[in-house]
Formats: C-alpha cells, structure tokens, sequence
C-alpha cells in the first residue's frame, strides 16, 4: 500500500477494484463499512454481489477483464469534465500527453461497451472518485490476477495521479496483500531479480553491498527464474532440484497438472513445512518445521509494518525452526555465514544491508511496529509513500490499451470462470481446513451460479454439478443465487478434493508471470 | 495462564493479538489486543481461532526421506545431510541455475531473508521466489 489503514477514515471516497474486503480482509472490511456509515462514498467495481457492494454508493459490474478499459474510460471523463489536479500533474508528473492520447479513445460509449455497463456508470464514477480533497483506490487479486495485471496495476497509479492523489493522507493507490507476509517477503529479497529492500540483483552495485556483507564472491547478475517459470523449467527437464519452504504449489499454482508434471520431472525435491500437503506427497525430503505461534521473528503487514511474531509454545516432535534448518543446510555446504544465535541476529543482519529496514531493531518494534521506509534508529516510520516528491522524481504515467483476457467464453465453454476466496478458508486450506470451527462453516467446495442459469440447465441450491474446462473437470456443489451475473462462475481454491486450479489457466502476464485467475472458459453440468 | 503478544498468521492486515498457553505449554485460546492500531481489540473469525491448527494431529513432527519409492522417518542429520548432497551433486553435473528456491509468504522475514541467502550466497543463484503472485 502507498498509504496506510487508517487512510481509511480519512479519505472521501474509495474506489475498491477486484478486492472482496469483508472477506479476505474482514478488518479492514469493517472499517470501511464505519467510513461509509460516517459519510464516505464507496464505489465497488466488481462483477460480483459483494457484501460492500450492497452498502456501496455506486456497484458497478463490470465485465471480469475489462479493468483496463474501465479505469481508461474514468480517467477520459475526468480530464473531459476538467475534473483532473492540473497542478499536480504539472508539477508532479511527467508523460502526461501520452496518457492524454490513449484514455481519448476510451468514451464513455466505448467503455461502457467493452466492460458490458451503462456510461452513465463511467461519468458517475469519474465525477464520484475526483469529488473529494482526498481519494483513496484500494485493489486486491482481481486487479492482479489477470493475463494484463501489470497493465491493470499502472491503470489505477495513473488515475490516483491523474487527480492529486498520491503522497498524502487517504489517499493513494493501495494493494491489499492477501497472505500474511507477501509484503515482508518481497520486502526480504525472495524475488528473482532483487536482494533486499528491492536492490536489484543486475546492479554491480548492490552485488558488491552484498559480497561484502556476506563473505562472497561472484553473486549472479542473472535475474533468476519465478514460481510459474520454474514450473515450466522443471517441465522442460532444465530444473532438476527444487527447495520449498512453506508453500504448496500443487494446490497454489494455475493448471495443476502441469504442475505435478514438473515436480516429478525433477531430481530432488525436498518440500520444508508443517503439515503433510500434496506437494509434500511428492518430496524426496520432507522437513518438519514450526508454525508462526512456535518462532520468534517478525511479519510486514500489508500496510508496510513490520510487527513482531513471538513464540507461545514449543514446536512438536522434533520440528525445527525453518532459519535453523536453513543454517544447518548452509554449513553443510561448507558456509558458516548463514549461523545465527536468533532471529533478532538474523534483522540485525538485515537492518545494516537494507536500506529501508535501518531502523527496525526489535528493541524499537517491541509494542507497536513501524511501517517502512525506516531508515535509522531516529526514524519514526513512513504512513505514506511519494510525499512531495517520487522515489524516482517526476511521477510517471504508464498508459495502457485494453487487451481481451486470454481464454474467453465460446460455444463448447460458454461460462466465464473465476476464482478466489471466501471468509472462513484461507489459501490452499492448510491451516483453516485443520480448524474444526472454520471447517464447519465452509465444508463443501462450490460453484456460485447465477439463478437463470441454473434454471435453464436444470441445476439446483446445493446439488452437485460438474465444473470443467480445457484442463481439467471438478465436482462441486452448486450454490445458486444472484452474487454471479448469468454466464459467470465462480469457485474458491480452497479445497483439495475440487482443486478450483486443476481448471485454470496457466497464461501469465508477461512481465508479473502473475497467472489468469480470474478469468478462463468453463462448462457445468448436473453431476449424475 | 502466559499471554504472548504476537501476529495473526493469516491475512495481510496485521491485526495482533495474545496466545493464550496454560501450564503445559499447549495453546488454548486467543486474545485481541486492545492497545494495537489496526485491530483496537476485536479481530475476525480467522483471528479468534489462529491457536487452534498449530496442536492439529496432522502436524509434521519428524523428517521424511523417500527410501524405495516410499517416505520413511529419518534423522535430522540423515536428512540434512542427503539434501545438502544431492543439492551439491545437481548444482556441480547441472550448473548452479539448475536449482531453485520457493520462499513464503507465511514465513517470517528473518526466514525468508535465510532461504534467499541460501539461495544467493551458498548456491549461487538467484532461483528464489514465493507465491505472492499466487
Ligand atoms: S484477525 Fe482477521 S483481519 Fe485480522 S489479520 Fe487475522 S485474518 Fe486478517
């Protein structure tokens, strides 16, 4: 996020795009629910019935996959309607004229076409979003995942721009990371092309930062390959050991298949976890390692702070700590650098290699944690990014054409598949499955469809259905309704029994390597 | 009664709270923190019931190794030692990029900034990812 939580309560309006807060985000969910109760408007852009959406200002149900296009067409009313903070994007901005010359295309007209609404929804919106002193946009995996996700991403940073709303309190262009520490583990380096604090791995610069602090010589300039690229490599008989720490890519990853083909295409797998997964299933090792209630350390929340994890009780069996492993492999291999006494001597490293963590000592995240860039010890933590100025100077608009998702509905698959989360599961279900409470809630793998679709195909509330595509078929229970508009489908992924991703598609954004999952062409029928 | 202030382990937003553990060590309950900025004292149905996996009978206790097509119980030191084995026999037929790592984001920083300079230091790669993207 470019702002903060608490932004929440101070912004005008929020424009929430792909992200179904009350669930994935319950907290943070509520607090806007407080917002618009205090008077804030809320626009859902969403194709779904989302439970914000019934106290939403506006709920607009665009087309899954025409984000793009959308964002485009309110960033044409606004600079049509003389709506945009002209001083702003003087003075802060550059490449505006480009930007000017795309979204001219993209008429309400146009708009309203491509994503299947009214364009009185897209002047509404533009005119709703650029009303207030302060405006905040808040997006979530429907934004991300998606053949354009990086397209989608710089969409929503030119609209903030657009109207002056970066760099200060509620505003700004705000992801919500689903896992628990996505942000702390970008943060930490775990990304193929960057070290720590987002140092680039090409650069010679940070290499030598690097060598040094560690002892070594000759780190790889290389940029490394990503989850979805390793898959392929594995594949393609070009990776033949991989280590996993605490995922399980059987479950995660799109297109399952071709997943399981890859893991056992390999060598050596050794899987590091704490409970017996698929992925595990297929390990050559398999480490038992402590849980998050087990370990000391520390986590960095979606809002960029980073908050201590404490430990409560012992792990069981002989289940290690996952740094301790780590260091026992390392010296192994004849490095002692990778020894530590204690995760605090392990951020102790850390602040004094990453810029951006300089400051964050346990002694200073003790009660409360800091939210970065926190570069030293006086440091009292950043609430909000680009603050009168870009890291990089002059804020850069990216403008970017619509461009069709890449499987879309036809005659054999006439359904428009999505997938994602509900309330009480998180993930691949790992941990909430194992949770007697939040399995009773949610026990059944499902299929939202919409009401006139299951009538005409005979399907009815909680009888199970057949759900396919071109990779693949799945049992579920049909749970009718109008959260779906007719011809849309919708599933969550976390069920192993009807794993939602043995139907994804495995097309990724060509520069995120993010996979499509929100949307791919898909068939139901009445199960016999 | 230990109360040990700590992060939920689930979504991003970073609500903390306490772990309850009795005089066993075993963790029994969960309580929102009434002092902490995002979560003010409440905390959602995930938050509430986060002591609940970790005594999951389910949960890995010892290391595995496959042994004729099957996984069997092995020692640390076994263990360790034919990852650290094989991973250098890989690394030297196939060169170093012939090996990759997968992070997570569930884990700790302190963990994932070791697995990266596992990956980056000691195996000379930068094959190292997580599932943020997932
Ligand atoms: S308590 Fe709920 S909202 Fe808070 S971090 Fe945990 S899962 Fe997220």
């Amino acid at each position: 996020m470019t702002n903060s939580i608490s932004c929440v309560e101070q912004t005008g309006c929020i424009l929430l795009i792909g992200s179904n807060t009350t669930e994935q985000h319950p907290l943070i969910g509520t607090r806007i629910i407080n917002a618009v109760k205090k008077g804030m408007k809320l626009i859902v852009a969403d194709n779904r019935k989302i439970r914000l959406a019934e106290i939403a200002d506006m709920h607009i149900r665009l087309e899954n996959g025409t984000n793009v296009a959308f964002l485009n067409g309110l960033m044409h009313v606004i600079i049509k309607e003389g709506l945009a903070d002209d001083e702003y994007v003087k003075t802060r901005t550059e490449n505006y004229d480009e930007l000017k010359a795309i979204v001219e295309e993209y008429t309400p007209e146009r708009t309203a076409e491509i994503c299947k609404i009214t364009p009185e929804e897209v002047v509404n919106a533009a005119r709703m979003y650029s009303a207030p002193e302060a405006a905040m946009i808040v997006y979530c995996m429907g934004i991300t995942q998606h053949s354009h996700g990086v397209d989608n991403v710089k969409s929503c940073a030119n609209l903030a721009m657009l109207t002056g709303n970066v760099g200060k309190a509620g505003t700004g262009v705000n992801p919500l990371r689903g896992q628990n520490n996505v942000q702390g583990a970008c943060d930490m380096g775990a990304l193929p092309n960057v070290y720590t604090g987002y140092q680039k791995v090409v650069d010679e610069a940070s290499r030598a930062v690097f060598e040094k602090a560690w002892g070594v010589e000759n780190l790889p300039g290389n940029v490394g390959l990503t989850v979805t690229t390793a898959i392929n490599a594995a594949c393609d008989g070009q990776l033949k050991a991989l280590f996993v720490l605490g995922e399980n890519p059987m479950m995660s990853d799109p297109d399952q298949h071709h997943v399981k083909t890859g893991l056992e295409n390999l060598d050596f797998l050794v899987v590091q976890d704490i409970f017996p997964t698929p992925t595990t299933a297929l390990a050559d090792v398999v480490l038992p390692a402590a849980c998050y209630a087990e370990k000391d350390g520390t986590f960095t929340s979606t809002e960029r702070r980073v908050q201590r994890v404490r430990k409560a009780c012992d792990p069981p069996g002989k289940a290690r700590q996952d740094w301790e492993i780590v260091g026992d492999i390392a010296k192994r291999m004849g490095y002692d650098g990778l020894t530590y006494n204690s995760p605090e001597e392990i951020m102790d490293e850390i602040t004094r290699v990453t810029p951006i963590y300089g400051g964050m000592q346990y002694d200073r995240i003790d009660q409360v944690g800091l939210q970065w860039p926190c570069p030293d010890r006086e440091h009292p933590g950043t609430p909000f990014l680009h603050k009168g100025t870009f890291k990089r100077g002059l804020g850069l608009f990216g403008p970017a054409s619509y461009m069709p998702p890449m499987e879309l509905p036809d005659e054999e698959y006439p359904f428009l598949l999505a997938t994602g989360r509900c309330y009480f599961h998180f993930h691949t279900g790992t941990m909430t499955r194992r949770t007697r409470l939040l399995d009773r809630e949610e026990r059944f793998p499902y299929v939202e469809i919409n009401l006139d679709d299951a009538k005409r195909l005979g399907i009815y509330d909680r009888f199970p259905v057949m759900v396919s595509t071109r990779r693949g078929e799945v049992k579920a229970l049909a749970r009718v309704s109008d959260v779906v508009v007719p011809g849309h489908l919708f599933m969550t992924f976390h069920f192993e029994e009807a794993a939602a991703n043995a139907l994804t598609n495995n097309a990724l954004d060509p520069v995120a390597k993010i996979p499509e999952y929100k949307v791919c062409a898909a068939q139901v029928r009445r199960a016999s | 009664m230990k109360r040990t202030l700590t992060t939920c382990p689930y979504c991003g937003t970073g609500c903390q709270f306490y772990l309850l553990t009795d005089g066993n060590g075993r963790l029994v309950g969960v309580e929102p923190s009434s002092e902490h900025v995002i979560s003010k004292g409440q905390l959602c149905v995930k938050g509430w019931n986060a002591f609940n996996f970790p005594n999951h009978p389910d949960r890995l206790t010892v290391p595995q190794i496959r042994k004729n097509g099957k996984l069997v119980e092995a020692s640390w030191d076994e263990a360790l030692d034919l990852v650290a084995s094989k991973l250098k026999e890989v690394q030297e037929k196939h060169g170093a990029d012939s090996i990759a790592f997968f992070s997570s984001a569930k884990t700790t920083n302190e963990e994932n900034y070791a697995l990266m300079k596992l990956a980056r230091a000691v195996f000379k790669t930068n094959n190292v990812d997580h599932c943020a993207r997932l």
